[in-house]
């Protein structure tokens, strides 16, 4: 493939279609909309379409390229002191030409790379997108210009779809452990309402977040760092998810879940947001936001707020502490030097009661859910082997407090929540048995699945 | 960035500050509104820069202190026998963590009050210059319509 050998041409020769893209009097940068009557010298435009097209072929394949060797930290002179030199600009040209990879640290996002399919509280999103790409796009000066064919791209970037799918399947799990006949529409409209809600909030959070996202590691390429959006876009688009979600909420499914959108999304932005350089309370806040969405899955099915909604939400509330504190267990100088007050930073010792004081939690509310009549009895033996897994990994964590029992309780709380809430679906206590207020073990699966047929 | 260019330009992160820094298109015909959001913007990339650099460069310098405070109370060297440079482990740095956030948590509460500030300010001041550019636009096919 042409296409893979065009990456191969050294870096340098990159650079120096650059050079000779910049020293041509083209109106505008690589852009494929530039309209060509534009140009000056008419003898160079195919030249520079190619040169374009050549530029977008390297920075492509590197796109793919998982380059796992350690970059050389670059030894440039800082930006800053170009722009004090504009009108020299082989200044300017000289700095990109030698493209040198950027460094970067591996301790984090060397584990995040396995995290494709699941997300953790916004903090892995930005691992997925390969190391490659950063090492030559990220030493170039960029023009802020919005392309219309990144924008899917940067939009999905900037919502943290990942977590935002995550966030779906949390509602559509509450939404499916409700004690009513399963309603397709009404479950299609939820998720969507939510899925909206999930991306606006995101949008703000990342909106209020720029220069402490360029400062940590794990959130350095985030579009609006990158500049590849601006506020204001970024503003509009949160609007745009936002308010066609929550009415989407309120009008299509009911009230109820719409106002509890509407609340998740301000606990979010204005809340925790602000709250992660305050105080280290942002965790327990951090928490109800992940413990909201299966609350608002359950009410969109029943319509009310029953014991069994505030159960799933007090599991997703005492999942998160494992989840969040092992993570933030390896990032405490990323967060000491933001500014960012965490339990792992100020109170390491707290950070790790509480983690496993949660796990051991999961345990007591994996009890009371046949007690809710939510699920039977065959619900807590089963879950009983991966929550006492998480509580020893908790313990573990409790114990040696280093990287290695952080990561793995870390990695654990990823594969325990979906097998719970699969679990948990599997043990549902069908609706016709509680008219009954029988206990049948083994037929409740089978009658469950009848029940749900329409 | 070209000198041709008509949108602004952004680099890569500063050494020191971890910004990006954003080199600015000043159009000829630059209204009082958008000029005030370049300065704004420029003031605020200039704010930050400050804050930030000062920031980083104080954190190097003192967990390069605290190493060798460390290193020395254990009677280590800088650098072992291999010419490597020694360093501690996570646990002992974390105090240095815990003691860095809570000396500058003043600092970060003030910094975040301008910085909300700022962030606001520029996104109104964007929302205005792009409704009028709109509305000036939308005039200019009116009449483009209308002839």
């Amino acid at each position: 493939m042409s296409a893979a050998r065009r990456c191969r041409p050294p870096r340098a020769l990159a650079g120096l279609f650059v050079w000779r893209l910049r020293n041509t009097s083209v109106r505008q940068m690589p852009c494929q909309f530039v309209p060509l009557y534009h140009v000056a010298n008419d003898r160079l435009i195919t030249f520079q379409y190619f040169n374009f097209l050549k530029r977008m072929y390297v920075t492509q394949c590197n796109k793919d390229l998982s380059q796992r060797a350690k970059p050389k930290s670059d030894s440039a002179v800082s930006p800053f002191h170009e722009l004090q030199q504009l009108d020299q600009e082989k200044k300017v040209v000289h700095k990109i030409s030698p493209v040198s990879p950027v460094h970067q640290s591996w301790s984090e996002t060397s584990s995040r790379n396995e995290l494709r399919e699941k997300k953790s509280a916004a903090e892995t999103e930005d691992s997925v997108i390969p190391v490659g790409a950063e090492s030559k796009e990220d030493r170039q000066w960029k023009e802020m210009k919005l392309r219309l064919d990144d924008l899917p791209g940067i939009l999905a970037r900037l919502s943290k779809i990942k977590l935002t799918a995550l966030v779906v399947s949390t509602a559509s799990a509450g939404f499916a452990m409700a004690p009513v006949p399963f309603e397709l529409t009404r479950f299609l409209l939820a998720s969507l309402g939510t899925g909206l809600a999930s991306c606006a909030a995101n949008s703000i959070n990342q909106f209020f977040e720029v220069p402490f996202d360029s400062n940590m590691n794990r959130t350095k390429n985030r579009p609006l760092v990158r500049g590849q959006l601006s506020p204001l876009l970024a503003v509009c688009f949160a609007a745009c998810c936002g308010i066609p979600g929550i009415a989407l909420l309120t009008l299509g499914v009911n009230p109820l879940t719409g106002a509890l959108g509407a609340f998740n999304i301000f606990l979010y932005t204005c809340c925790y947001t602000p709250l992660k350089r305050m105080s280290i309370a942002n965790t327990w806040v951090g928490a109800v936001v992940g413990a909201v969405p299966p609350i608002m899955g359950w009410t969109a099915a029943t319509g009310s707020l029953d014991a069994g909604a505030l159960l799933l939400g007090g599991i997703l509330y005492s999942w998160q502490f494992p989840h969040f504190n092992a993570l933030s267990w390896g990032l405490r100088e990323d967060y000491s030097r933001g500014g960012y007050c965490m339990m792992s930073v100020t109170h390491p010792g707290l950070c790790r009661r509480v983690a496993l004081r949660h796990c051991l939690a999961l345990i007591g509310l994996s009890t009371v859910a046949p007690v809710l009549d939510i699920t039977t009895w065959t619900f807590p033996i089963i879950s009983l082997p991966i929550n006492l897994y998480i509580s020893y990994l908790g313990f573990r964590f409790y114990r040696d407090a280093d990287r290695s029992s952080s990561r793995k309780l870390f990695f654990c709380s990823l594969w325990h929540l979906p097998m719970l809430l699969l679990v948990m679906f599997t043990c549902k206590k069908s609706v016709l048995e509680k008219e009954d207020k029988g206990d049948l073990p083994g037929g409740s699966h089978e009658r469950a699945m009848e029940i749900r047929l329409p | 960035p070209p000198a041709h260019s008509r949108s602004d330009w952004i680099g890569p992160p500063d050494k020191h500050s971890n910004l990006r820094p954003v080199i600015f298109y000043v159009p000829p015909e630059e209204s009082a509104l958008e000029r005030r959001l370049r300065e704004a913007r420029q003031e605020a990339q200039a704010s930050n820069q400050r804050f930030w650099a000062r920031h980083n460069r104080a954190f190097r310098q003192e967990k390069e202190e605290f190493i060798y405070s460390r290193l020395k109370a254990k009677g280590l060297e800088m650098r072992d026998e291999s010419g490597q440079k020694a360093t501690l482990n996570a646990e002992e740095m974390a105090d240095f963590y815990k003691d860095f956030l809570s000396k500058n948590f003043k600092k970060h509460l003030q910094y975040n009050r301008d910085w909300y500030k700022r962030n606001f300010r520029i996104t109104f001041l964007m929302g205005q210059v792009a409704l009028v550019r709109a509305l000036r636009w939308l005039r200019r096919r009116k009449k483009n319509v209308e002839q």
